[in-house]
């Protein structure tokens, strides 16, 4: 549980660290005019910002916890180490080059350059879905090399990883399925869709971040 | 920059105000509805649950003397006992309906930030329960498993409801945690971002603390129950061997290999444990706020309580093998985790001492909200202190399968809880209706719990020490076991049925209170928190009417020095408030 236990370390240390500085030398008791209390009002930031960094606290806690089982798992006698297709490396690259046309777009967005955002999005859910279903492929290859769920822990733990990433993918998609609709059907206003171009960045820079890491543990055992 | 609060920006947030009673109660985004909505649900199975521990101590009482009731039935009501009462009813009340009635309340602020996540919350959280009451109705029935669902018999042949119950019952909870994750992101953001001017952190009352923290823990753990929900799915439904051991079953091979039931045991506990505190940390902060208002005195240690709430939620993450002593781990483990253990102890230590301080010479009204916060206080020191005891390797071990745990968990998170939820009820019941509930009822009611409660608890702490075990559907004849143990237990299933039966008192209450109660003053224990200074009473749509409120100090300004009224709202402000002058609030 070392790996579920540093991650919660790390989020409980940040959470610690702003409530200090909320909260060290306040006098709750002293009555103020508010004019002096105006700098401790609530994060001057977007909620939906506020809340999107909340649930990549929450998928992170599910993957952390994933990791932590893989690795107690692992140490058990029945563990065969798993050779994964290389058709995975393929599929990495698609996801960092969705990310990076990701960030164009949103670089786009932010500067009102609207001609961008509809070849931008497309060109990213095109790179997103060829992993999704790159990762269908490789899922086909194992099976075809007698390489079942059931065949050995390792290949369980490598189905259900990867199955989770890619569902956290897909409903990625569900919300840049709604700002792609907004922009080519012309819907919509530029603000908004500019938010959640960048809001899903986020989620795809995050989502790559994971794969990455869970990319490089399969590889290492 | 001129400051202006995020909620006073009305783009941010959209208030459309419903006009049809569909919009306005079935499919409402308005917080306050969503919160009677939980509220409602989480009774209506906790009311299941409080049947079948009646059938439980039926059994256990009388044994035998019931058709009805086999060993399978048994374990099947052992198992959704513990589960609804834990979650369904406690978390679901605790963070959906008070956490939803409270946070924009207390926050000052128009309804939760996203209104219509939340409202999907609810809906997402009726379809778990649904899915969950199915599984009584399912061939086989629902799972025999044992609340804590231990691989690898949970999905083994033999234990009851292992086709269908036990499907249902992961799959509940995964839509579950689904629901719990969609609201908890709606209080965190909502607790940052949309508190009104003038609300820091430090001034908000502990109940929003509470809430707040058990959000964020529940936010983090849940993933773990839900980690181990999909990979026993997978055990059950593709025979992979995440926890399945290499096991024979009826001298055939399942086909499992060997996998670590400990694993699951790891996974469990480590929402298992933060579980407690969603469920304790809410009612913490409830009964510092109920215990202020009616002793009439600020909380004693603002600042220490806040930080206990913060300590006790962070703690909460290391105890969790406190509740696998007996499961074989390293030994070292167990001294690592009953010294965390007793470590959490001193946080929560702190807060009974400030509890009782605050009541020190303070202006006690013993008013109904204020018998059940101080009935808390004397089942929750009971329970924390077996908690001493339990968390010590040496002595949990002999006790770990006997009632004397059972005793202690149902004084420390069954009942402790509950009386701060009737409290809690009472307290905000006027604001929530408009109209009072007939006092002396109330009082019947909490003293027939408090003291029925004691006469079901106390006794078994004993038959603990004797050694007798938990989980059994009958005893049979052991020599340990004097005769005069199945006389206690005839004494507690009495008491149980007894405290069982009050709980019609409560509703009586509410329900004449409904249509009958006489109209409440808005402001009838003369608090000092926003919720109640609205202009409507009860509050309507978008809470505040034109403005939203500005809050000018903290929440516990009672019996202030100097001042003729004892208590200022938090939305007075210093110069509205000056002594001798009346401001408003009835005599």
């Amino acid at each position: 549980m070392t790996i579920a236990l540093g991650f919660l370390a790390l989020i409980l240390a940040t959470l610690l660290g702003w409530l200090l500085k909320q909260s060290f030398n306040t006098q709750p008791w002293v009555a103020e005019v508010v004019g002096e209390t105006a700098h401790h009002g609530p994060l001057g930031t977007n909620s939906r910002l506020i809340a999107l960094l909340t649930l990549l606290a929450v998928v992170s806690s599910f993957f952390a916890l994933i990791l932590s089982a893989y690795a107690l798992r692992m140490e058990l006698g029945d563990w065969v180490p798993l050779t994964e297709p290389q058709l995975l490396w393929i599929n990495t690259v698609m996801l960092i080059l969705a990310s990076i046309v990701f960030q164009w777009t949103r670089n786009a967005a932010v500067k009102e350059r609207q001609a961008r955002l509809a070849p931008g999005l497309l060109l990213t859910g095109l790179l997103t879905t060829a992993f999704v279903i790159g990762q269908l492929v490789a899922w086909q290859q194992l099976q075809s090399s007698g390489q079942f769920i059931t065949s050995n822990p390792a290949n369980a733990f490598f189905y259900f990883l990867t199955g989770a990433h890619a569902v956290h993918i897909i409903g990625g998609m569900y919300v840049w399925a709604r700002a792609t609709a907004k922009v080519v059907l012309g819907t919509g206003d530029a603000p908004s869709i500019a938010r959640s171009i960048e809001l899903c960045t986020i989620y795809w820079h995050f989502l790559l971040l994971v794969w990455l890491v869970l990319f490089g543990l399969l590889l290492s055992t | 920059m001129a400051y202006v609060a995020i909620a006073d920006r009305d783009h941010e947030i959209e208030h459309h105000d419903p006009q049809t009673f569909i919009t306005k109660y079935i499919w409402s985004q308005d917080h306050k509805v969503i919160a009677v909505q939980y509220g409602l649900t989480a009774i209506f199975v906790g009311l299941i649950a409080l049947g079948l521990s009646a059938l439980m101590r039926l059994q256990l009482g009388f044994p035998d003397q019931f058709s009805y009731i086999n060993p399978e039935n048994y374990y099947q009501f052992i198992t959704m006992h513990g589960m609804i009462m834990v979650i369904y009813l406690l978390t679901a009340l605790f963070l959906g309906g008070f956490g939803n009635y409270l946070i924009p309340l207390m926050c000052g602020s128009r309804d939760m930030v996203f209104p219509y996540l939340n409202m999907l919350s609810y809906w997402v959280y009726l379809l778990s329960v649904i899915i969950l009451v199915t599984s009584f109705f399912v061939p086989g029935g629902s799972t025999g498993a044992g609340w804590t669902l231990y691989p690898p018999q949970a999905i083994m042949a033999g234990t009851p409801g292992v086709d269908w119950g036990i499907v249902l019952m992961l799959l509940s909870l995964a839509v579950f945690i689904v629901a719990f994750t969609m609201g908890g992101l709606n209080y965190v953001t909502t607790v940052l971002q949309a508190r009104c001017r003038g609300m820091t952190l430090m001034r908000m009352p502990l109940s929003v603390w509470g809430i707040f923290i058990a959000t964020v823990l529940g936010l983090l753990a849940f993933p773990a129950l839900l980690v181990s929900a999909i990979m026993m799915l997978l055990d059950k439904a593709l025979h992979t061997s995440f926890f399945m051991p290499a096991i024979s079953l009826m001298g055939a091979d399942p086909g499992y290999t060997g996998g670590s039931p400990i694993l699951f045991q790891h996974l469990f506990w480590f929402f298992g444990h933060p579980e407690v505190y969603i469920v304790a940390l809410p009612a913490f902060g409830i009964v510092s706020d109920l215990l202020s208002t009616h002793a009439r005195k600020n909380i004693f240690g603002y600042r220490m309580m806040v930080w206990a709430i913060v300590a006790i939620g962070g703690l909460s993450f290391i105890v969790w093998a406190h509740h696998m002593y007996v499961s074989g781990m390293n030994p070292y483990f167990g001294f690592f985790f009953a010294t965390t253990t007793l470590i959490i102890a001193v946080p929560t230590a702190i807060k009974v001492y400030n509890w009782v301080l605050t009541l020190w010479e303070g202006n006690i009204h013993l008013r109904v909200p204020m018998l059940f916060a101080i009935g808390f206080i004397f089942t929750f020191i009971h329970g924390g202190l077996t908690g001493l005891f339990l968390g010590n390797v040496t002595i949990d071990l002999p006790l770990s399968d006997t009632y004397f745990v059972v005793a202690h968990f149902h004084m420390v998170m069954g009942v402790s809880p509950i009386l701060v939820v009737f409290g809690a009820i009472y307290h905000w019941w006027p604001k929530i209706t408009g109209r009072m509930y007939n006092e002396t009822l109330g009082r019947w009611h909490f003293w027939m719990t408090f003291i029925g409660t004691y006469s079901i608890y106390l006794p078994m702490h004993y038959l603990g020490f004797q050694g007798v075990p938990r989980r059994y559907f009958a005893m049979g004849n052991t020599e340990f076991m004097p005769e005069s143990a199945q006389d206690l237990n005839a004494w507690i299933t009495v008491s149980a049925l007894f405290v069982a039966a009050t709980q019609v008192l409560f509703f009586i209450n509410m329900i004449w209170s409904l249509s009958k109660g006489p109209k409440s003053d808005p402001n009838p224990w003369h608090a000092t928190t926003l919720e109640w200074q609205t202009p409507d009473h009860p509050p309507k749509h978008g809470n505040w009417g034109h403005e939203l409120p500005v809050v000018h100090r903290w929440a516990y300004d009672y019996s202030v020095p100097g001042y003729d009224d004892d208590y200022i709202p938090q939305n007075v402000s210093a110069d509205d408030a000056p002594a001798g002058r009346d401001h408003g609030g009835a005599h």
